[in-house]
Formats: C-alpha cells, sequence, structure tokens
C-alpha cells in the first residue's frame, strides 16, 4: 500500500489484491454491492424455499420433537434447545473433539452434523452414558480417579471420543500407528494416536491415556472380556 | 496465637480428587454459554476487515428487516460507556479501528444461526490508513516505557555491564525470537447476560469475577452491588480472561438495549483477535564470562510488541534479573506500538518467552565452554538475589537440576551434539532451568460453622480448571481440623466475599490465606463459646494486612525440565518421547491436580517449542492462522512419556500455608529444554520458535 | 450461513434429478468440509441434498477389482480388509487423515471433493481467486508456507489437502460419476485439475455431476506393495506438509513396476510420472531413486516459506521407495543444509 494513501473498503465486497497497484485514493466509498446484490439476490429466492424442517431426533433414547432452522447444527440444537449442554463447542469446525457425540454407537463431531442430516440416528451424548442408577460408565470413573481433566470443558467430548475407541478396538479397526492390523490392541500409542481428535489445552493428555486404558481393563471385566462396551 | 506448626497436618498433602469431577465428567458442570434462560437471544459481533481506519458508514437498515434480527448496536447507537479501565471494555464508542478484527458492530437475534448471518451481511464502510503490524527490532517507533506488565520498571542496570563484557575470557551474545502466541482455552470467552429490575447479571467465563464486577460495573456506570458476575466453571483461561474481554461489555450493552437475556459466545476466529495473546519477542543476549563458566556480565535486551490502543509491554526481561549471578548486569525493555491486536496475559507472561532467550542462550554458552548445561547453571548459581540483594525465602534450583538429571539419565548424554543416531532419528538431550515468582494477592473469606457440624467457607475464588476448589476444601479441612466431606466451599459467585484473579499462579496461596485465616478465626470464636456451635457462627477475614506485614525476600519457585528429542533425519520431523520436570514450589497441597498443572503447564511449553505461531499477515494486519487446524497445539499422540516430580521444600516466609504457586512453572523452561535437546540431537541451532520441520532440513549442524 | 431448503435423496437417480437444473444445489456427504465451508461463508448454497443414506458398501468383482460406494465412510473403508491386504497405501492415507471421529463422518467421494485449506481462500474478507475469480491472490506473497511448489499458476498456488487421493491416484483408481450429462468414468490422475487460469473449479466435474463410486483395479503385486507417509507438524490430527503414496515392484533387484505420488506440493495429488520413468527399468536403489525424485522436482518453483518441500517429498518418496523395495537407505539430509543456522 503507497504511504499515506487511504482506501476504500466495504464488508462484504471481497476486496482485490493488486500489489504492483496502489488503490485509488480518491475513490470516494462505494455502494455495498456484494450485499445488495448478489448475496441478498439469492437470500430472497432461498427465502421463498422452504429454509425449515420439521423432524424428530432420538437422543439418549428419547425423542425430541423439533421445527428448526435447516442451519442448526446438532450441536447447537442439543446446548441451545435442549439444554444437553455437556456436549460443548471449542472451535464449531471439527478441529477440537469437544463437541463429539456418538451417532449410532460412533463417535463424530456434532458441530459438523446439521441436525436435520440426524434424523433417524440413534444420538447418544455425555448425559447418556451413565447407568440408569447414575452410576457412572467405566470411561467417566476412569477419567475422574486419574484426573484426566482440568478446567473439564473438553472432557465430555473426550470421555464420548474414548467410548467410542474401546468399541473401535474391539472390532479390529486398525489406527495410523498399528503395527498388525489383523491383531488390534490397545496400548499407550494407540490411545495416544485415537484420541488425538480430542484437543486439550490445560493438557491433560500425560492422565487421559492411562485412564482409557484402565476404562478398557474395567470394561473388558464387566463385560466378560466380549468386547462390548457401549451401554 | 496459633502458628501454621500447630496445625493439624492430616488433611494436606493426601491426594484429593476434585470436587466437581463428577459433574464434569457428566456434563453436569455448565459454563458460561450454558444457563438457560426465558426469552435468551443471541448476539453476534461484526469485526473490521482493515488495520486502521475510520468506520464511514453502518447499514443497519440492510439487516434490520432479516428474519430475526432484534437490531444492530454500534458507535452510533450503542450505549455510551464511561472512560473504561481497559480498552478491552472501550466497545463501540466511535468510528476509529484500531486492528483488524476490533467489533465494530453487534446484532443481535432470536437465534444464532440468524444473528450470524445477519453479522456476516452487516454492509460496513470504511477507510483504511498504512497500517504498521509487523514487529522489527529497528523499528523506529520504538520507546523504552516507564514500567511494564506487573508494574516492574523497565529497566535495570548494575555496574557496567558493557565493561565487563568487553573484558571478558569468553563473550556470547545471540538473538531469540518467539512469535505471537495464542492462550486458545478450549470454551471461547462467552458471556449470558440478563439485565432485571437494575440487576445486571452476567454468567462470564473469565478467572476472577471480582475484578470484571469493578471493571464492568465502572464502564456501565453502574455501582458495583448492581452488577452480579457469575463463574461457577471456566473452561480453561491461561491468562486471556484474567480480566474483562469484549464479550461481557457487548453482551451487558445488548441486554440492556434489549431488556432480554443475551448470549453471546465468541467464535474461534474472533478469539485470536479480541481477547489477548503473548506478544512476540525478540531478545538479544550478552554474556560474559571466565573460561570456567562464570559469568562476569548479563545483559538481555528485549523488544515486544504493543498495540496503539493500549499499552501492554510484557515484562520479558524480569526473570533474567533473578536467575544467575554476574556482578555487572542490564536488562531493559522496547516496546514497539503496531496496529495490532492488545496482547495481553498469556500463561506465565514475561518469564515464558524471557526465559526460553535465557536459557538457550546458557546451552550454547555451555556448548563454546564445552561444560555440561547443568554445571554451567550450577556454576552460577546466586547466594541472593542478583540485583535486590535480597535473601530468597527458598530456592533450591540446584535440587531441581540435579534431581532431574538422575531421574531422568542425564549421564547418558553424549557430551558432544550430533552423537546418537536411532534408525532414522537423530536423538537429543536437553535441560533448561525455570523460574516463577510466588505471588500472593489480598482476598476475604468467611467462614461459618453450623450447628450440624458443618463448615461453609464462601470466598469469591474461580477454578478455572487448576484444581483451586478442591485445594481450599482441603485447606480449610486441615485448618479446622475436620474431613474435607465436612466443608461446603462456594466460589465463583460475585456476591461472596471478594478475591483476586486466578492468574500469577498465587490462586491457592492468595485464596488459600484468607481461608485459612477465616477458619482460624472461626476455631478462635468457637473456642471463646466454650467449644459449642449452638447457631451459626460466621466470621470473615481479609489478608491485605498480613501480605503488606511480610518481610522484603526474594520469594520464587524453581524448577528444571528435561527434554528427549527425536529428529526425523528425512523429514525434519521433531518429536518429543520424554519430558521429565522437578519442580520446588512450596508446600504441594494436593497431589492430584498439582501434578496436573505441572503436566498442562509442560504440555503446553511443548507446543510453544514445536508448533504454536500465530502468523502475522502483514498485508491484511491479522493473525490470519485463527483456527485450530491452522495453529496448532499439541494433541494427546505429541505427549509420550511426560512426568512431573517435586522436592518436598518447606518454606516459612510465603504464607501460613507455605505454598509458592504451580500454574506456571510448568511452561517456563519447557521450550527451551525442547528445542536444546533439538540441538544435541542435530547440532542445529534454531534461535527463532517454533522449530519447524523446514529449519531441520534447511539447517546446517555446526 | 446462509438459509438453505434441505431435502435427503433416496436414490442415485433422485440425487441428481433434485440437483439438476438447480445451480444453487449442493449434495451434502458426510459434511465436514461442506459445513466447515457454509460457516465460514465460503461457500452458500440454497439448497442441500443429502446423499449420505444412499447405499454405502465396498464391493469385489468377480476379477478382483474393488467398487468402493461414494458414500462409504472414510472409517470403514480404512478398516475394511480387503483395503488393507489389497491396498495398504489406501488404508495408510485414510487412517493418516484427519481424526477417529472426522473419519466416521467423512465419505468417500466427499474426501476427494475437499477444498483447498489455503488460509486466504479460508477468509471471505480477503482475496482469493479460487473464492472469488479476479480477486487476486494474496498468497504468493503473504503466507504460503502450505502451499504448492508444482503446477501452480499465477492465479492460483493452492493445495489439494487429501490423503486419500493420493493414495487412490497411485493405485490407478478410476472416479465413477453419473449427473445430467449421464454416466462417466474418470482415472483419478485426470480427476483433480491443475489451477491455470480457472482456480474456481479443483476437479473436471460440472454442476449436477454425482461420485457414484470409487473403482480401484484387481490387487496386484504392485498393489500390495504400497505405503503412505505423511509429514506433519504434530504427531497427528494435522494436515500435510508433504505426502507420498508409494508402490514398487522389483524382480531380481529390477524395478519393474512403481507408483510415486506426491501429496502437499500442487492443486491435485502429484503423480511423479518423470521419477517413474526413470526408474522403472533401473536398479532398486536409494541412489536410483535419489536421482530420479531430483529430475521429477527440478520441475519445482516454490516460494520463500515453502522451499523446503522440495527435499521434504523427496527424502520422504525415497525412503518409502527404499523400504518398500527392501533396499538400504542413505544418510539423512537433516543438518546438510544450506542457510547456516536456521531461519
Amino acid at each position: 500500500m503507497a504511504a499515506g494513501r487511504s482506501q476504500a473498503y466495504v464488508r462484504g465486497v471481497t476486496p482485490t489484491h493488486s500489489p504492483a497497484t496502489a488503490a485509488d485514493p480518491g475513490r470516494s466509498p462505494t455502494a455495498p454491492s456484494g450485499a445488495s446484490s448478489d448475496t441478498s439476490g439469492r437470500s430472497d429466492a432461498a427465502t421463498a424455499a422452504v429454509t425449515r424442517s420439521a423432524y424428530r431426533l432420538r437422543i439418549n433414547g428419547t425423542e425430541h420433537e423439533l421445527d428448526l432452522d435447516n442451519r442448526a447444527s446438532l450441536l447447537d440444537v442439543l446446548r441451545d434447545r435442549l439444554d444437553l449442554t455437556g456436549s460443548k463447542k471449542g472451535c464449531d469446525h471439527g478441529q477440537c473433539g469437544a463437541c463429539t457425540v456418538l451417532l449410532d454407537g460412533r463417535r463424530a463431531n456434532s458441530c459438523l452434523v446439521l441436525a436435520v442430516a440426524a434424523q433417524g440416528r440413534e444420538i447418544t451424548t455425555v448425559e447418556g452414558l451413565a447407568g440408569a442408577d447414575g452410576e457412572l460408565h467405566p470411561v467417566q470413573q476412569a477419567f475422574l480417579d486419574h484426573d484426566a481433566y482440568q478446567c473439564g470443558y473438553c472432557t465430555p467430548g473426550q470421555i464420548c471420543s474414548a467410548v467410542a475407541v474401546l468399541d473401535e478396538v474391539a472390532n479390529g479397526w486398525p489406527s495410523a500407528v498399528t503395527r498388525d492390523p489383523d491383531a488390534v490392541e490397545l496400548d499407550r500409542a494407540e490411545v495416544r494416536e485415537r484420541m488425538a481428535g480430542n484437543i486439550c489445552r490445560c493438557g491433560a493428555y500425560a492422565n487421559i491415556v492411562p485412564a482409557v486404558l484402565e476404562a478398557q481393563r474395567l470394561t473388558a471385566g464387566a463385560a466378560g472380556g466380549d468386547g462390548a462396551v457401549t451401554r | 496465637m496459633t502458628t501454621l506448626q500447630d496445625a493439624p497436618q492430616q488433611v494436606a498433602g493426601v491426594p484429593r480428587h476434585r470436587l466437581e469431577g463428577g459433574a464434569k465428567v457428566s456434563g453436569a458442570a455448565r459454563y458460561a454459554a450454558e444457563y438457560p434462560l426465558d426469552g435468551l437471544v443471541h448476539a453476534w459481533p461484526v469485526l473490521a476487515d482493515i488495520a486502521s481506519g475510520r468506520i464511514t458508514a453502518v447499514d443497519e437498515a440492510a439487516v434490520t428487516g432479516m428474519a430475526g434480527v432484534l437490531g444492530v448496536l454500534w458507535h452510533g447507537n450503542a450505549p455510551r460507556l464511561q472512560e473504561p479501565d481497559t480498552q478491552m471494555l472501550n466497545q463501540l464508542q466511535d468510528d476509529v479501528v484500531h486492528f483488524r478484527g476490533e467489533v465494530v458492530a453487534l446484532v443481535v437475534a432470536t437465534t444464532p444461526e440468524q444473528a450470524r448471518e445477519a453479522a456476516a451481511r452487516l454492509p460496513v464502510t470504511f477507510v483504511a490508513r498504512d497500517h504498521a503490524v509487523e514487529l522489527r527490532e529497528d523499528d523506529p517507533d520504538a520507546y523504552v516505557p516507564e514500567e511494564v506488565n506487573a508494574g516492574f520498571p523497565s529497566v535495570s542496570e548494575i555496574g557496567d555491564p558493557d565493561g565487563a563484557f568487553a573484558a571478558s575470557p569468553v563473550r556470547f551474545e545471540a538473538t531469540y525470537a518467539t512469535p505471537g502466541l495464542h492462550n486458545n482455552p478450549m470454551e471461547m470467552h462467552a458471556t449470558t447476560a440478563a439485565y432485571v429490575d437494575g440487576l445486571l447479571t452476567v454468567y462470564d467465563s473469565n478467572q476472577g469475577g471480582s475484578g470484571v464486577q469493578r471493571s464492568l460495573a465502572a464502564a456501565l456506570g453502574l455501582p458495583p452491588e448492581h452488577v452480579r458476575v457469575v463463574t461457577e466453571h471456566i473452561g480453561g483461561g491461561f491468562g486471556s480472561k484474567g480480566t474483562a474481554r469484549p464479550n461481557v461489555v457487548l453482551a451487558a450493552m445488548a441486554t440492556m438495549t434489549h431488556g432480554v437475556p443475551v448470549r453471546l459466545v465468541l467464535t474461534r476466529q474472533h478469539e485470536f483477535a479480541l481477547v489477548g495473546y503473548r506478544t512476540p519477542t525478540i531478545s538479544t543476549f550478552r554474556l560474559g564470562a571466565d573460561r570456567d563458566g562464570r559469568l562476569r556480565s548479563i545483559t538481555h535486551e528485549v523488544t515486544v510488541q504493543t498495540s496503539r490502543h493500549e499499552e501492554f509491554v510484557e515484562q520479558a526481561a524480569v526473570p533474567t534479573r533473578h536467575m544467575y549471578a554476574a556482578p555487572d548486569r542490564r536488562t531493559r525493555h522496547h516496546a514497539v506500538p503496531l496496529d495490532v491486536p492488545i496482547p495481553s496475559w498469556m500463561r506465565a507472561p514475561g518469564e515464558c518467552p524471557g526465559m526460553y532467550a535465557l536459557e538457550s542462550a546458557m546451552d550454547e554458552l555451555a556448548a563454546e565452554l564445552s561444560l555440561d548445561p547443568i554445571e554451567l547453571r550450577i556454576r552460577n548459581e546466586p547466594e541472593v538475589d542478583p540485583e535486590e540483594g535480597t535473601p530468597f525465602s527458598s530456592r533450591h534450583l540446584v535440587d531441581c537440576l540435579r534431581r532431574g538429571a538422575e531421574l531422568f539419565g542425564w549421564d547418558e548424554r553424549a557430551p558432544r551434539p550430533r552423537a546418537m543416531l536411532d534408525g532414522r532419528e537423530l536423538v537429543g538431550l536437553g535441560v533448561a532451568s525455570s523460574i516463577y515468582p510466588a505471588m500472593v494477592m489480598p482476598a476475604s473469606a468467611s467462614a461459618t460453622a453450623t450447628p450440624d457440624g458443618r463448615f461453609r467457607i464462601a470466598i469469591n475464588a474461580t477454578d478455572i480448571g487448576t484444581g483451586g476448589r478442591t485445594a481450599l476444601a482441603v485447606l480449610a479441612a486441615e485448618v479446622l481440623g475436620v474431613g474435607v466431606d465436612a466443608v461446603d466451599l462456594h466460589i465463583g459467585h460475585s456476591d461472596l466475599p471478594e478475591a483476586g484473579v486466578a492468574g500469577g499462579s498465587s490462586g491457592t496461596s492468595s485464596w488459600g490465606w484468607a481461608v485459612h485465616k477465616a477458619c482460624r478465626s472461626l476455631l478462635d470464636e468457637i473456642a471463646g463459646r466454650g467449644g459449642r456451635v449452638d447457631a451459626p457462627i460466621t466470621v470473615d477475614a481479609s489478608t491485605a494486612d498480613d501480605i503488606q506485614a511480610r518481610p522484603e525476600l526474594a520469594r520464587f519457585a524453581f524448577g528444571a525440565q528435561f527434554v528427549e528429542a527425536r529428529v526425523d533425519v528425512d523429514t525434519g520431523e521433531i518429536r518429543v518421547p520424554r519430558i521429565l520436570g522437578v519442580f520446588a514450589a512450596g508446600r504441594i497441597v494436593n497431589p492430584i491436580t498439582a501434578r496436573s498443572q505441572f503436566l498442562g503447564g509442560m504440555t503446553m511449553g511443548l507446543g510453544m517449542a514445536l508448533m504454536e505461531h500465530g502468523e502475522m499477515d502483514p498485508a491484511f494486519g491479522d493473525y490470519a492462522n485463527h483456527d485450530l487446524a491452522s495453529y496448532h497445539v499439541p494433541v494427546c499422540a505429541d505427549v509420550r512419556d511426560m512426568q512431573a516430580h517435586w522436592l518436598d521444600e518447606r518454606d516459612d516466609d510465603l504464607n501460613p500455608m507455605g505454598t509458592k504457586g504451580i500454574g506456571e512453572i510448568g511452561i517456563v523452561g519447557t521450550a527451551a529444554a525442547v528445542t536444546n535437546a533439538v540441538f544435541h540431537a542435530t547440532g542445529i541451532r534454531v534461535r527463532s520458535l517454533p522449530v519447524l520441520p523446514e529449519d531441520m532440513l534447511l539447517g546446517t549442524a555446526r | 450461513m446462509r438459509e438453505f431448503a434441505y431435502g435427503s435423496a433416496e436414490s442415485v437417480e433422485q440425487a441428481v434429478a433434485m440437483l439438476d437444473g438447480d445451480p444453487d444445489a449442493m449434495f451434502l456427504g458426510g459434511g465436514t468440509n461442506l459445513v466447515d465451508l457454509m460457516r465460514l461463508g465460503v461457500a452458500t448454497p440454497g439448497r442441500l441434498v443429502d446423499i449420505s443414506r444412499l447405499p454405502a458398501t465396498v464391493e469385489q468383482n468377480e476379477d478382483g477389482a474393488l467398487r468402493i460406494g461414494a458414500a462409504v465412510r472414510n472409517s470403514d473403508l480404512a478398516a475394511d480388509p480387503r483395503v488393507r491386504r489389497g491396498y495398504p497405501v489406501l488404508s495408510e492415507a485414510l487412517l493418516a487423515g484427519a481424526s477417529g471421529q472426522l473419519r466416521n463422518l467423512a465419505t468417500s467421494g466427499g474426501n476427494l471433493l475437499q477444498r483447498t485449506r489455503c488460509l486466504y481462500f479460508q477468509d471471505v474478507t480477503k482475496p482469493c481467486n479460487k473464492r472469488e475469480p479476479g480477486s487476486g491472490c494474496p498468497a504468493r506473497e503473504g503466507l504460503h508456507r502450505d502451499l504448492a511448489v508444482l503446477g501452480h499458476s499465477e492465479a492460483c498456488i493452492a493445495t489439494h489437502p487429501s490423503d486419500m487421493a493420493v493414495a487412490l491416484t497411485a493405485l490407478d483408481a478410476h472416479v465413477v460419476v453419473t449427473g445430467p450429462a449421464g454416466p462417466g468414468r474418470i482415472p483419478m490422475d485426470e480427476f483433480h485439475r491443475l489451477p491455470g487460469d480457472d482456480p474456481t473449479r479443483d476437479t473436471v466435474l460440472r454442476h449436477g455431476d454425482l461420485i457414484t463410486a470409487i473403482e480401484l483395479p484387481a490387487p496386484s503385486e504392485l498393489s500390495r506393495n504400497s505405503g503412505y507417509r505423511k509429514a506433519r507438524d504434530r504427531a497427528s490430527f494435522a494436515f500435510a506438509i508433504g505426502s507420498v503414496a508409494t508402490a514398487i515392484t522389483v524382480v531380481d533387484g529390477t524395478v519393474t513396476d512403481v507408483r510415486v505420488v506426491l501429496g502437499a506440493v500442487a492443486h491435485k495429488p502429484w503423480r511423479a510420472r518423470v521419477a517413474e520413468q526413470a526408474i522403472i527399468g533401473g536398479p532398486a536403489s536409494a541412489h536410483a531413486f535419489e536421482a530420479a525424485l531430483d529430475l521429477e522436482l527440478s520441475a519445482a518453483q516454490p516460494f520463500p516459506d515453502n522451499a523446503f518441500k522440495v527435499p521434504l517429498v523427496r527424502n520422504l518418496a525415497v525412503g518409502q521407495l527404499c523400504r518398500l523395495a527392501g533396499v538400504e537407505m542413505s544418510v539423512g539430509s537433516v543438518g546438510a543444509g544450506t542457510d547456516g543456522a536456521g531461519r
């Protein structure tokens, strides 16, 4: 940018990048063309279409009737509409894992799932892991016992993720560090790799790894060693 | 008067799991954005697209017709604020843009989807000025401020450091750089605010509700008692939530304007501009030494950036004042004002980047002298504080180094770098020292005994994940001579007795002192009533005078980190299979949560060494890698064998509990220990963080 | 995020019909990139056609060829024993990508259609020729450490982020599509484009085209002796700073067939044909592989902050070829560098 010159910018209009040429200093602020023509024009067309849906979600064994904006993510529906605030928002882009829930028993980032697209799935959140009597899931208990958390914000996602990891291992799914894909066993290196999608900024990893291994031991005992870990 | 030594000791030091653990693992613990209020609506900030200039128009009419939109706040219509105590709170008051990403408007709408889309579409027109956003040591605008963060003088000088350097037989000089670093607590800054009958309640994600209450009340022109701040559970802060941030004042303005409860949750992207970050630093060291390694002269000149909007100068040269003996010495801070987001506290401000540089320089000096790096540090261990001349209340750095060497297997280390190859990996071992002040801040607490034999302890402390809540219960039980289960601890609410921030590693010492004193007084009160509690008895305590009465001493925690680094000879990828820290941090109240604090600090230090890097985009003026996919922090796979140990340190000159603070010292030396290990592995010395594969692939071994 | 209509397709035919004629509509698979981009304002569809419920099976023909349904999730594909044994490079590439929870969502078809992670493309407040044709490319003079060193253009220096696509290119896979213009079968190496002067298009697909399957030729000696190696800034859950998919067949010390595909260096998986030609028929040795890669990479045009990618992918490829060929590797290159003391 040339020294001493001013340049007009309008939000919503992508600025051009021409490093060799200075912007015209005399150019007066223009109307926000991006907002008035392109995007809002399309918005009118879109509002003519139906942009909300009525549907049911099955969460922790309970059916919920919803009628919502299609834009709502599963995470936001859980947190803002259903007061299931155990699932956390740490990035809203699938980059941290704090929102991890189980969809049909498999872990998934609920921030990237549109709620409307989760119809018909069996959704399990951290609130649905404990037994009916309130007894903690072995993974939850192991996290307590190993102090595998500090601020607790990533913890529900870590726990849901770990529950699924135990299932994945029981099902023989390999990971990037698996040496023999035909004999998958959970060890420290496997836990570290498999839990890598759940960021903990407090840095509880050194405690999370033994917690997950301990949970596997507990569940293997409880389930008679048949590998069934999800309640 | 009873002294600490007489107090029952059976509770403290016994491992105790977190009181709120069950709530955290079951998802029941509520954080700031998780309070369901009737009629709640959502606010979304609109950020400046320019780094410097003015707003010329905000076309609110373009979005007010959108479904769900309740209104747009901007400088033309926002409630007027009193002059706030920080520019972080000076929101929507004028048309000036101080940095890219500053809030220029706030959209309020019924749902978060509507608010976000309206914010994206709001037309705002700017006139941009040239901006300067890159930190340079030779910036002509650089100045030496009067004082730096935490009130330290900017400059200290003893003797003739330049002359002593010139006269030294061994002279070492090098410059080290650290990048902008972003706190990135997992819970983004968030506020749920409601204004009912003249009472403003904010459920806010911060590290100290009493301070936020004061700042917010002052900014809004409300009496403090009309502002209530709730901080029951906080999803990490690492300094970025130490004082009020834009989210809380914006949410308050929105709820006071619209008369309905408002929730505002910053996005991860917003965090990189709005809530503070660690400034980049450029440290130049000159070390003059005898041939046996004894330092004659230390000079540390550090250049940091500050925002033109608000001065914040990180005290990066301050730790150098207290570490090593040398008769002649100088430290000096230079600040460069730029059109950048306002820097602020991040875990161990000052110590963290400063000690990376000092401990790198010491490692380099040891290599030049062919001296073991631990031995070099031992030879320069001071008798008293090297600048103040005051005695240390306790200083066990050498013990940490020796104990760590033993636990880590330091004697297996080859004396020369680039001497250990294992398959396709070069292996190196590194060490660095750590220091962090043992601070204490005034606090007040109340203690109540009830006839059922239970005790209620109340203090507006904040547990941001440190284990502070549990530690206070343990301390109270210790003084009262009861089990922890008999104590009901109430924290995280501004109606409780006022206490300081969860920061400066001072929480347990500061709050604990107040709790300790209140419990002592309560026991005295009960004793005065013949030991009977027929009706609830409450006593209040404040520690302001006790802190004033302490003698002048140098009070610090010390530590040493040991690291094994492995560098892939084909890719230059660096992995760290082992980190071991030994700390001398006073009495450890709760070994379980203390260990977690040390481990967490070292994990963040690992990230600082090898991956964390806020990338300033010079053309646009923002930290461009503003998400967790491009701003890398360590993941589970990065942390392998990590151990925290501590010495059984007894220090009676701190506070009644003998605690020093543990939240920050874990990070302090870690980055240097990692990069020293990388040098030992490869012979490549990289003086700029983070050390990346390209430094290994393109660098030359020495 | 712009408001949009939502519909779920029960069949491929229905999916294509739902999109046909609506230039504002997009298919929604696992959503891991599309929802991400919609939230950023980069993608602004007015209608989503959910294809994640279409049949998701992996079928092996009588001749051994593998047909991977487009909706098959990355995690299922990586764990499939037929993939792990017959095409280890594919399983390894999938497992090197993203995280466990993302692989459960991400589909095979969607993985190929990921957009670049270039910081400028993802930030709608900045220029980007890929997102906004003609607005310019600030990456050339700005932040480009993660961007292309091969095949880039004046208009665009983006890289393609997929690990899976790199492996599929090494396996001579075909992408099976259907659309308004009828069915088609596209070789992987022709599926993604170089940016040229139209970086808005990542692939040769036209609006309304739907990926229905990915086909792999029957497992061979070559495909069984294959592997994927990825370098990244942390130990897991990061995009590649360089990667390589290789497969090699050696008979009596002579290379009879080879595939070398480089990832994270170009707008598409970079099939190193020059290197392959140089290697085939020659001895299986570190020296020969190094010479071949050097020849290939002599075409590289790196930028100041991504020049390291050239030695990085060279070393990755040479190391991986040596390992698969069972020959000794040469001395690594760390510390033999060029600039004195790092940055």
